[in-house]
């Protein structure tokens, strides 16, 4: 049985100088296996006396038990190994730029206006577009603006022939919307408009925001509270000082005119707000009674209101543009920015 | 308009710091734009008479003038050209410090010494004049501070009035808005009437009573023009940023600001006979006082003697009939012409005047004789002569009717949603000069002459809104029924279509919709376009039938500033002439150029090719859920490769266009790499339909892949349909996923490799049935394409 001990030690550091599962695996069939040394051993028992036989047998088993442990326990540290130097191989530069398709964006204009859209929409209006090429009565007449009124001079309006134009502002569809719907009518006219003039300050194209409620009991007051809301929500300011001055639009009568607190230096004065502390926003008023009767619409049942507004305007208070003239440049350095 | 706040707290004087006060009356409708100092800050200048004035030893230049300050006589060096012996001028004394902090030291100039400053207006920030010294009055007192002589310590408020508020043209009116907003009595100048010493009397004609109702006239004979207005006169107008000219011309002005009345003066001994007031007869022409003659349009209203116009009405007169410095004898002119007839017709000689400015907007029709007799009291102070009576002549039934306005009392809550008492409404109306009595249910107003808008209840409701203060109104929230919007689930919305196409990377642009008609015709050069009267500049001069012009426009700009890859969409109209009539026709378009990709470690350059764009619209239409899809046709189009265009289908119909730039195009445009363009009908794009489900197959599909040789010129859309339509009902799925040419093909011929899968809802399809299917299909291609099956 000296046999057992030198053959034990042998196995052993065999074992554990295997580098891999086949390796491994010639062990243990070698010593363990049905043909293996192991098995040559127990074989040999036959050759004792019976009383040797069961300690000498115990013996082997416990040598044979500690081998097949070894085994399994070399098996797996000799996987794990594999798994960490599969892993390690496959290590990337996670920081590196992920592939595929670049991300593009809309424009701040669109983006400005979908904003204004939203939040009428969310309190019941509609969104209603129209033809920006318009005839002379549903962008001066029907609004009761009268033949030789400034605002349908040449300098103000693009003319393509006499009685048509391109639409100076959004209200065109008001009208169009007045003469084929009954009240109550909740409405915004987004869209281009034109007006002949190009300098620092103005484009010969731009964007409005138009609003029209007509309903039995609008008044002033109704105006007043969703003009102010819309201007809150819209620069995220709870606290935005707001103010209505009188004013004068043909379409609409009383007229005002609003201010808010200069969202750049919050009513210090600066060169946004030419050091006034406030900036004109928009106009609105009352749904002249005029308007109404050219629209089929009766002033003594009905009442309403009418704003307007600059979506650019909004969008360079909004984002701090300073330079009116790059929405239309469509420089991607500006336009990446949105 | 512009009026100095010294003046209006001579008529009413709140207990208002200068900016609160602008604040009242912008709170009111008057808007203030501006409140300025009518002259820099300045200390230590005086009044100075220049008493002898010799050329400098060492500078031509200069002078070396000797000056009575009042207290002493100093030198100055000055090297203004009116530096005169006997000119009363400014002086900053050593110690003086003039606006921008400059201070004033004794200085030698050129050897000689100088102890102070004579100044230029600008100098002082009174006016931008450089030209040369401020000129005093001769009798202005020596010594005097300058400040407090010219009255300096005041402010120019500039109000920027809307048009309906021409009662607020002169002084009168504003400062009756002032009073009423403080609750202040209003003190105008008090004068006497002229009484008249001579006879003489101008006959009035009115030929065209509806444009001008009422002219009064008075001869003033023996005037001397000669003699300057005072200053405080002087200074007034200056205030209000009007020239000084000569006495006659400044007076007339002056009521012009004071009253808001517009009047005029002519040379009594220019004049042929009486005064005509008529439209201008076909041929007249008029020599203006601006020094161009005009051909007078046949609606125009003229002020006329018996030889000819002598002026146009309300706008401008005319050289010939002017006063001037040798004028003895003149006829003052005050009238009302009616602002409907006038407006627009100052514009239409591309003048606008003072005058024409208040007659359009509307001048109180009952102010002309006030207007006359102020106007007579000050020339006679200033020029003195004799006065004539004053000769009226009047259409009563052409002046403007002012019926009388009813409020509803009810009508207060409901359109201001404001309780307001009605002591304070009749102190409102009451303090605008409207007449009140109360009625049934309100009030009946009748409206003052120099209101012309007031004619509806709505009118009289602003007027209580605005003097009530627009701030101090209540806010409330809109009520309304909440009904539930109909939605149709078929009709895609923009807004998913647009960040559809951002999430491939397309930036949204926005182009004018007038465009280079240069452009357009390489695009469209069929369309004759929609073209502007007054286009802004000849490359914005016509409406656009494509949005491609301004959409390569924008890639231009963009590639010129070195971008290398561009991708654009925009949504818009595009404005077509056809028989049906202009249409305006919303349009999705966009473009490529430059690279696949972004430059990226990943992925190796490649030029973005026809395909890419060919994908983008796929995916787009793809939104839409229609399951016929959209269909490419090869096309022809103007500016477009002939090689690489394609008619884009839907349900039968071309709604779009993609292609690749014509070469020839590009390189016209100096355009470095190929760009690839489309324009799709956006209906087109958003009609959708709404998901209908299939039972989804518990069975096994069976694909079989066929490759087939064609000639090159075979459409693989074509092959594709046919596969389709022959490969029987259990098709499901069909893909081309292969194209070769080259080796092992012939040169003219292209090999396409496509995957059938088939299936049935029912059954696992047998062996025969997919051969069944697959023998059909080769039959056809065989048949139709003459195509040969690949080994």
């Amino acid at each position: 049985m000296e046999n057992l001990e030198q053959l034990a030690t042998e196995a052993k550091a065999a074992i554990s100088r295997a580098e891999d599962g086949p390796t491994l695996e010639q062990l243990r069939v070698d010593y363990l296996g049905k043909k293996g040394q192991f098995t040559a051993l127990l074989k040999g028992l036959g050759k004792l006396s019976a009383e040797e036989r069961p300690a000498a047998g115990a013996k082997i088993n416990v040598v044979k038990q500690e081998l097949q442990e070894l085994i399994g326990s070399r098996k797996s540290s000799l996987e794990a190994a594999a798994v960490e130097a599969k892993l390690a191989a496959e290590t990337i530069d996670v920081t590196l730029p992920g592939r595929g398709q670049t991300t593009g964006g809309i424009h701040p204009v669109t983006r400005t206006m979908e904003r204004m859209e939203d939040f009428f929409t969310a309190i019941g209006f509609e969104v209603v577009e129209g033809p920006e090429i318009e005839d002379d009565y549903h962008n001066f007449g029907a609004l009761n603006i009268p033949e030789h009124h400034p605002a349908r001079a040449m300098h103000d309006t693009f003319y393509v022939d006499e009685h048509t134009v391109l639409r100076t502002h959004t209200s065109p569809v008001q009208v169009r919307v007045m003469e084929s719907r009954e009240p109550p009518l909740r409405i915004i006219c987004p869209g281009r408009v034109y007006r002949c003039d190009s300098d620092l300050t103005h484009t010969p194209m731009f964007h409005q925001v138009e609003g029209l409620l007509v309903d039995e009991h609008s008044s002033f007051a109704d105006l007043k509270g969703l003009i102010e809301d819309f201007l809150r929500v819209f620069f995220e300011r709870d606290d935005l000082a707001v103010r209505f001055r009188p004013s004068y639009f043909p379409f609409t009568e009383p007229s005002a005119e609003v201010d808010i607190q200069c969202v750049n230096c919050g009513g210090d004065g600066c060169r946004v707000c030419s050091n006034t502390g406030w900036i004109e926003i928009l106009g609105c008023g009352m749904v002249h009674p005029r308007v109404f009767e050219f629209s089929g619409i009766d002033p003594e049942k009905y009442s309403g209101f009418a704003f307007g507004m600059g979506v650019e305007r909004l969008a360079m208070l909004r984002y701090g543009v300073n330079d009116l003239r790059l929405f239309f440049d469509n420089d991607l350095r500006f336009l990446e920015q949105f | 308009m512009k009026i100095s706040e010294q003046w209006l707290r001579e008529w009413v004087n709140p207990a208002l710091t200068s900016e609160e006060l602008a604040h009242q009356i912008t709170m009111a409708g008057l808007e203030v734009d501006a409140i300025d100092p009518v002259a820099g800050a300045f200390s230590e200048v005086v009044v100075a008479k220049i008493i002898s004035a010799q050329p400098h030893p060492d500078a031509d230049k200069l002078r070396v003038c000797q000056v009575d300050a009042g207290s002493e006589i100093v030198q100055i060096v000055c090297g203004a050209p009116n530096a005169r012996e006997g000119l009363v001028a400014p002086l900053a004394k050593v110690g003086a410090v003039l606006p921008g902090d400059f201070r004033i030291k004794p200085a030698k100039l050129r050897g000689v010494e100088s102890s102070g400053m004579l100044c230029a207006s600008k100098e002082l920030g009174i006016s931008e004049d450089n030209d040369g010294l401020m000129e005093l009055a001769a009798d202005a007192p020596i010594g005097a501070d300058l400040r407090e002589y010219l009255a300096l310590d005041d402010k120019v408020i500039e109000i920027g009035l809307t048009p309906n508020r021409a009662d607020c043209l002169g002084m009168t009116g504003i400062a009756r808005e002032v009073g009423l907003l403080n609750a202040l009595p209003v003190q105008p100048p008090t004068f006497d009437k002229v009484s008249a010493t001579i006879e003489d009397v101008l006959a009035v004609e009115l030929q065209a009573p509806d444009r001008c109702p009422r002219y009064l006239g008075r001869v003033i004979r023996g005037v001397d023009v000669s003699r300057p207005s005072p200053l405080w006169l002087q200074e007034k107008l200056r205030r209000s940023g009007i020239r000084s000219i000569d006495a006659v011309v400044d007076v007339t002005n002056y009521v012009l600001l004071e009253l808001g009345q517009p009047m005029h003066a002519f040379d009594l001994d220019r004049l042929q006979g009486g005064i005509v007031v008529r439209t201008a007869q076909p041929g007249e022409s008029l020599e203006l006082l601006d020094g161009q003659t005009v051909e007078l349009k046949p609606e125009t209203l003229v002020i006329a003697d018996h030889s000819g116009p002598l002026a146009i009405a309300g706008i401008m007169g005319g050289e010939a009939s002017a006063v001037s410095e040798n004028s003895r004898n003149i006829l003052l002119e005050a009238a009302f012409f009616n602002p409907d007839m006038l407006s627009g017709k100052a514009r239409s000689y591309g003048l606008h005047t003072e005058s024409s400015h208040r007659f359009e907007r509307g001048v109180d029709f009952e102010l002309q004789e006030a207007a006359m007799e102020r106007a007579s009291q000050l020339l006679l102070d200033i020029v003195g002569g004799e006065a004539g009576p004053i000769a009226q002549a009047v259409s009563a039934e052409n002046l403007p009717q002012r019926p009388a306005v009813r409020l509803r009392k009810d009508r207060i809550a409901r359109m201001l949603g404001l309780e307001l008492p009605d002591a304070e409404v009749e102190r409102i109306f009451t303090g605008l000069g409207l007449g009140v009595s109360a009625s049934d249910d309100g009030w009946v107003c009748s409206v003052p002459s120099w209101r012309f808008d007031m004619a509806i209840e709505a009118d009289l409701l602003e007027e209580l809104a605005r003097v009530y203060g627009y701030n101090r109104l209540p806010a409330t929230n809109i009520r309304a029924e909440l009904v539930m919007p109909a939605r149709s689930e078929a009709q895609l919305s923009i807004r998913p279509l647009r960040r559809h196409l951002a999430a491939r990377g397309y930036r949204e642009a926005i182009t004018y919709s007038f465009v280079d008609p240069q452009l357009q015709r390489l695009f469209d050069p069929e369309i004759s376009p929609v073209a502007l009267s007054n286009p802004i500049s000849s490359d914005m001069a016509v409406m656009r039938t494509s949005l491609l012009p301004g959409l390569v426009g924008a890639v231009l700009r963009n590639t010129n500033r070195q971008q290398p890859r561009t991708r654009l969409f925009e949504t818009g109209l595009r404005f077509v002439p056809s028989e049906q009539g202009l249409l305006q026709v919303p349009t999705l378009a966009m473009v490529i150029t430059g690279q696949r990709f972004g430059e990226s470690w990943a992925v190796a350059s490649q030029a973005a090719d026809f395909f890419d764009l060919k994908g983008d619209v796929e995916s787009v239409f793809a939104l839409n859920r229609d399951p016929d899809g959209v269909q490419f046709s090869p096309g022809q189009s103007p500016a477009l490769h002939p090689g690489q265009t394609a008619n884009i289908i839907r349900r039968g119909e071309t709604v779009g266009r993609l292609g690749a730039l014509h070469p020839t195009a590009q390189a016209e445009l100096d355009l470095a790499a190929p760009l690839f363009l489309c324009e799709i009908d956006l209906d087109a794009v958003l009609a959708g339909s709404v998901p209908s489900f299939a039972e989804l197959s518990r069975f096994p599909g069976v694909r079989r892949d066929l490759a087939i040789v064609v000639d090159k010129s075979v459409a693989a859309a074509d092959v594709v349909a046919n596969v389709r339509a022959t490969a029987g009902s259990y098709l499901r799925d069909l893909r081309l996923f292969d194209v070769y040419e080259g080796k092992g093909i012939d040169p003219k011929r292209k090999s396409l490799a496509l995957g059938l899968t088939f299936r049935d809802h029912s059954r696992t399809l047998g062996e025969e049935d997919v051969n069944q299917a697959v023998n059909q299909v080769i039959d056809s291609l065989q048949k139709n394409f003459k195509a040969e099956l690949r080994n």
